[in-house]
């Protein structure tokens, strides 16, 4: 930690430092390039991973949150802390081309914030229409509906880009773009498409059947939940996180209570976080298996995703019975579980893991073991580990592509240290990778319950909490494995009931951040197989 | 064997007995078209609820089971729905040809049904060169679907109908390869000779191993031809929305269904009479104790049951694979099957010569 | 006259008054006899063979994929001809948050289903806004964009659910009017009323 702090002091002599649960690091503006520049290229420094970027507004500047991650350093984190004092034209210098991921995450803060980032290439909104009038995480924003009324007419001038230049002057200049030349071959597929996973857009340019360039449009299920959470308090927050990405409902709820526990000081009872990580692996296999049911279906062989379903019902049985729904369980809250596991639970499970291996062989002689299915996953969506890890692919398709990045071995949390499971890794770096790695995690996860399931001590499932929960002033930051790879939680606190600042940082925004790299110079089938074994889920991404 | 053309010679005579000639052939051709149109629907709408209840019991399911009973009269409440189903004109589209495109499909497969051996003496178009008739009827099909996606100004729809026109032009060539294999065999095209050529033992036994090959090359081409998964690329439904029928709503759609499910008793039926025997029984030569007992079904019902088999193999097909990308399915039949179909062609050939079938 | 539903008994249903007092006003001024039979042919044909559009946002579409799956098999009901091509379905489940981004798509994915067509809003979300209600950019029900026909509430709603909300459009189907009724070539008449300059640019 300590000669972290003295390796940016060299570099950026202004900067001051924050200590907390993460080191945080504030510079001013026009020292952020250079320093981010070093801090990825220096030796013994390479922090290769953004974890996250968050846009800020503290009322009298805004800012952004950048979430540094060396794996090098043995996945140590910092947070970079740039204000914006002019709140008038708020910007910065772009950053996406050190690490791709920020390409979008820059958009969306764009979008949130209207802070502008120079050089950035493509500065258009990513979740809000075109027209939107204001930015709407501002604190000043003006949430009058007369002002955005609901639209009836597609938005215009979709192919309209912008990219904000600083001449040597130090001059910034609005440079105009185009995404897609006038002669290209557009075709448009969603956001009403049977296989984009829910409603994501993708606009194709096509030259015969093959991909030239690929345009994400996000937003079609962007629901404003950062900016609700400001309004609410921490325990009303939570449903969210639910519904979200609903594929990993448990593991969400788990981390932004872990973060909001960490702030309070707060110590979960033992039984509750056996329960708890018994519930993230069995949403895991739930999770993978509606993946393998979907790859499934979206390649054409309808019967599989029947199959997958079968066993899926299975797991929904155990959540109903425990939490009282099949979706959107509401179980983990601030200090435990709502409720206690029902009597049938141990059994259950059992019985989940005693079939799950039989199952399994049944799945790959079915489609995994096909010719034709290989045929259409192998040497398809190919992502080298490098692109992988700047992109920040994380999850099962980041460890498709031979990069250890599991949360739960990097930054351990709950009870994981004291439990034996292996890290899928495979080296294909292909959709088959990919898949594979989603069908050995439910070996992994069933391995992980087979562990619990006789283990699970008596005692409270949740530690006394205040009536009102109030956090201190500062700002945590927690991550997760999520079914999808790393969630992140940022909550800033200024010592009310209500947050000031909740930001998600979900696996499938960066999921769909590969879209394009993955699927130029494939087919049009290819960009259904591709996301199908990228497994993002939308509202995970809009939010 | 009961032979129908008793039947309808018999039914010739009768009408020609008060009627004059002309007027007798014009009754016949009515009541004949009538007949087809009527068989068409029927056939059309039991293959529906066939494929319906057949790929709900591969995955678990029960299918339809509240529609009268075991979801029998299912497919009669679509039928009436899609009667009444509003038929939308687009703007900016060929209007015409975008009318004229599901008609173009339904006609080419109605003159093939035509061509079918229903049963001993049932039989309505018979040519001396039916099956070359047969294979260029087949042909008139991909033009409607290729009108249909170009009509329709739409991306999805134009590459549906793009695959369609390369996929079935391309298997095609081992469809008719695989036919004339037989032809060899056989020595005729005419369908009623190509049935009673059949009358010792079907043609899949006669022929042996390059029948057998010969089989099974046309089980795959024949499913291509169909547009059936794992070659339903032209309307993949998770890649092109529907393919090329994208724009067709109410009875317009349902003749593109109609046609689908026809053609695939179309090809079953093909099979059945160029493999299978059509009609015929199952002879074993020597047995005529197992050969008269054989007779005594109804040479339709040999027939359907046949076909039905052959469907339900095709029917299979799609609800286990996967879907193959477009560039695969082409090298598979220009790379494998079609230089297979060539060599099958030229051993069937070198067997007849030299008289190794039986 | 009462509504039936196969195997469903009329006090099963939670709202029967609304749908007696609904057959009650249709025959009020009563019905050819012919025409009323024909009425019922074609009710049973269309209330019996709903094919829905699928269109799915969030939560609500993986409960319906489990409503299609082996356990719940919509099939059964002749549900499960799910077309993905508006032309060909019948009625359009709004499943999940209807955000002001999503809402011309949807609007236009209405316009493009051919009559007669219906429109079910599932899931809290749907119905009012659910949980999301607060927020800036999303559509506080589907009914400020569409006409709804029936809500399912629930978050999401189980696929239990989903089967009685099914059955209730079943119902208000079998007691609508397709002659003068949903018959869609007056609405072209009254179109063409409003809009002159369109005419014969239309088949």
């Amino acid at each position: 930690m300590s000669d972290i702090k003295e390796k940016i002091s060299q570099i950026c002599p202004s900067a001051t430092f924050t200590e907390g649960e993460t080191l945080m690091v504030t510079v001013d503006e026009k020292d952020w390039y250079p320093l981010a520049k070093a801090l990825k290229e220096t030796k013994g420094l390479e922090f290769d991973v953004c974890s996250a970027v968050v846009g800020m507004d503290w009322k009298d500047s805004f800012g952004v949150i950048y979430y540094l991650t060396s794996t090098s350093r043995n996945w140590e984190i910092i947070g970079i802390k740039i204000p914006i004092p002019d709140r008038k034209d708020p910007m910065i210098h772009s950053v996406s081309d050190l690490w791709k991921v920020c390409n979008f995450q820059e958009r969306e803060v764009y979008d949130f914030y209207g802070i502008k980032f120079i050089n950035h290439p493509d500065m258009r909104r990513f979740f809000l229409r075109n027209d939107w009038k204001g930015h709407p995480l501002r604190k000043d924003y003006d949430a009058d509906p007369k002002l955005n009324p609901v639209p009836t007419e597609d938005e215009k001038n979709e192919d309209d880009t912008v990219t904000y230049v600083e001449d040597e002057k130090g001059k910034v200049k609005a440079v105009k773009g185009k995404v897609f030349g006038a002669d290209e071959y557009v075709v448009n597929i969603g956001p009403q498409h049977p296989s984009t996973h829910g409603v994501m857009r993708f606009r194709v340019s096509i030259d015969g059947e093959n991909i030239k360039k690929l345009d994400v449009v996000s937003g079609y299920i962007h629901r404003g939940i950062e900016k609700l959470s400001e309004s609410l308090t921490y325990p009303q927050i939570l449903h969210f996180t639910d519904r979200m990405d609903y594929m990993s409902a448990h593991q969400n709820r788990h981390c932004l209570c872990m973060c909001i526990e960490k702030a309070m000081g707060l110590v979960v009872p033992r039984r509750a976080e056996v329960i708890r990580v018994m519930m993230d692996e069995l949403m895991r296999i739930s999770s993978h298996l509606l993946a393998f049911g979907c790859t499934a279906m979206d390649l054409g062989a309808t019967t599989a995703f029947f199959y997958g379903f079968r066993e899926r019902e299975m797991i929904l049985d155990i959540f109903e019975k425990t939490c009282g729904a099949r979706m959107s369980m509401n179980y983990n809250v601030i200090g435990g579980v709502i409720a206690d596991i029902h009597p049938d639970f141990v059994k259950d499970v059992k019985e989940l893991i005693r079939i799950m291996p039989d199952r399994l062989k049944e799945y790959h002689k079915v489609f995994s073991g096909n010719i034709i299915a290989m045929n259409r996953l192998k040497g398809v969506g190919i992502l080298p580990k490098k692109e992988a890890i700047n992109y920040c692919i994380t999850g099962p398709s980041g460890r498709g592509s031979d990069w250890s990045c599991d949360c739960r071995k990097k930054h351990p949390y709950s009870i994981y240290p004291e439990l034996k499971f292996d890290e899928v890794l495979l080296d294909g770096c292909d959709s088959y990778s990919r898949y594979m790695v989603r069908m050995k995690e439910i070996e992994q996860s069933c391995r992980i319950l087979e562990q619990l399931v006789d283990q699970i001590p008596e005692g409270d499932i949740r530690a006394q909490v205040p009536k009102i929960v109030k956090l201190p002033v500062g700002c945590w930051y927690q991550q997760v494995e999520a079914s999808r790879g790393t969630f992140g939680v940022y909550i800033e606190s200024d010592g009310t009931k209500n947050p000031y600042r909740v930001h998600f940082q979900s696996p499938c925004f960066n999921l769909v951040g590969v879209m394009d790299l993955t699927t130029r110079g494939h087919m049009i089938a290819d960009v259904i197989t591709i996301c199908a074994a990228l497994d993002f889920v939308i509202p995970d991404i809009d939010r | 064997m009961f032979n129908f053309g008793i039947w309808t010679s018999e039914f010739n005579n009768f009408l020609l007995g008060f009627l004059p000639e002309w007027l007798t052939v014009v009754v016949e051709c009515v009541l004949i078209a009538v007949l087809v149109l009527l068989t068409y629907t029927v056939l059309a709408l039991f293959y529906i609820l066939y494929e319906r209840k057949l790929c709900a019991w591969f995955q678990c399911r029960l299918g339809p089971m509240r529609v009268g009973k075991w979801g029998l009269l299912q497919v009669f409440a679509d039928m009436f729905k899609i009667l009444i189903k509003e038929l939308i004109s687009l703007k900016d589209t060929d209007r015409f040809l975008f009318k004229l495109a599901p008609y173009i499909i339904i006609t080419s497969s109605v003159v093939m049904l035509a061509c079918l051996p229903w049963g001993n003496g049932l039989q309505i178009i018979d040519y001396n060169i039916g099956i070359f008739f047969i294979l260029a009827v087949s042909s008139v099909g991909v033009l409607g679907i290729l009108l249909a996606g170009w009509s329709s100004n739409n991306k999805y729809t134009l590459i549906g109908a793009m695959r369609s026109g390369a996929q079935m032009i391309s298997y095609e060539i081992s469809l008719g390869l695989a036919m004339i294999t037989i032809i060899v065999l056989a020595g005729t095209m005419n369908i009623n000779q190509l049935v009673w050529e059949q009358d010792s033992a079907w043609f899949i036994f006669r022929g042996h191993i390059p029948a057998i090959i010969a089989f099974l090359i046309y089980i795959v081409a024949a499913t291509a031809e169909t547009n059936r998964g794992p070659f339903d690329l032209p309307e993949a439904e998770h890649e092109l929305v529907a393919g090329y029928h994208t724009e067709y709503s109410g009875i317009h759609f349902g003749f593109f269904y109609l046609a689908e499910y026809l053609n695939l008793f179309i090809v079953s039926g093909i099979a059945s009479l160029m493999f299978l025997g059509g009609w015929m029984p199952f002879h074993i030569p020597g047995w005529e104790g197992f050969n008269h007992v054989m007779d005594w079904i109804p040479s339709i019902v040999w027939f359907l049951g046949k076909s039905f088999f052959i469907s339900y193999i095709i029917i299979w097909f799609k609800w286990t694979f996967p879907r193959v990308r477009i560039d695969q399915m082409l090298a598979f039949e220009w790379k494998y099957l079609m230089p297979l179909s060539l060599l099958n062609l030229v051993l069937m050939a070198v067997c007849v010569a030299l008289g190794w079938h039986f | 006259m009462e509504v039936k539903i196969k195997s469903m008994k009329h006090e099963d249903f939670k709202d029967n008054e609304y749908i007696d007092k609904l057959v009650e006003e249709l025959n009020a001024t009563g019905a050819n006899v012919m025409v009323g039979k024909l009425d019922q042919l074609i009710n049973w044909g269309i209330s019996n063979s709903l094919w829905p559009l699928t269109f799915g946002t969030s939560c609500c579409a993986i409960e319906f994929m489990s409503l299609g799956a082996a356990r719940y098999d919509m099939a059964r009901f002749g549900f499960e001809v799910a077309r993905n091509s508006p032309r060909q379905a019948d009625y359009i489940m709004v499943q999940g948050t209807i955000v002001h981004r999503m809402a011309p798509a949807l609007i236009r994915l209405y316009e493009q289903l051919a009559e007669p067509k219906y429109v079910i809003a599932c899931g809290g979300c749907a119905v009012s806004g659910g949980p999301f209600k607060n927020s800036y950019c999303v559509v506080k029900g589907v009914d400020e964009i569409l006409p709804v026909d029936v809500y399912i509430p629930g978050c999401p709603p189980r696929p239990e659910a989903f089967f009685y909300g099914l059955m209730q459009l079943q119902r208000k189907i079998k007691v609508q009017k397709f002659f003068g009724g949903v018959n869609r070539q007056e609405k072209i008449k009254e179109f063409f009323e409003k809009h002159p300059e369109e005419e014969g640019r239309l088949g």
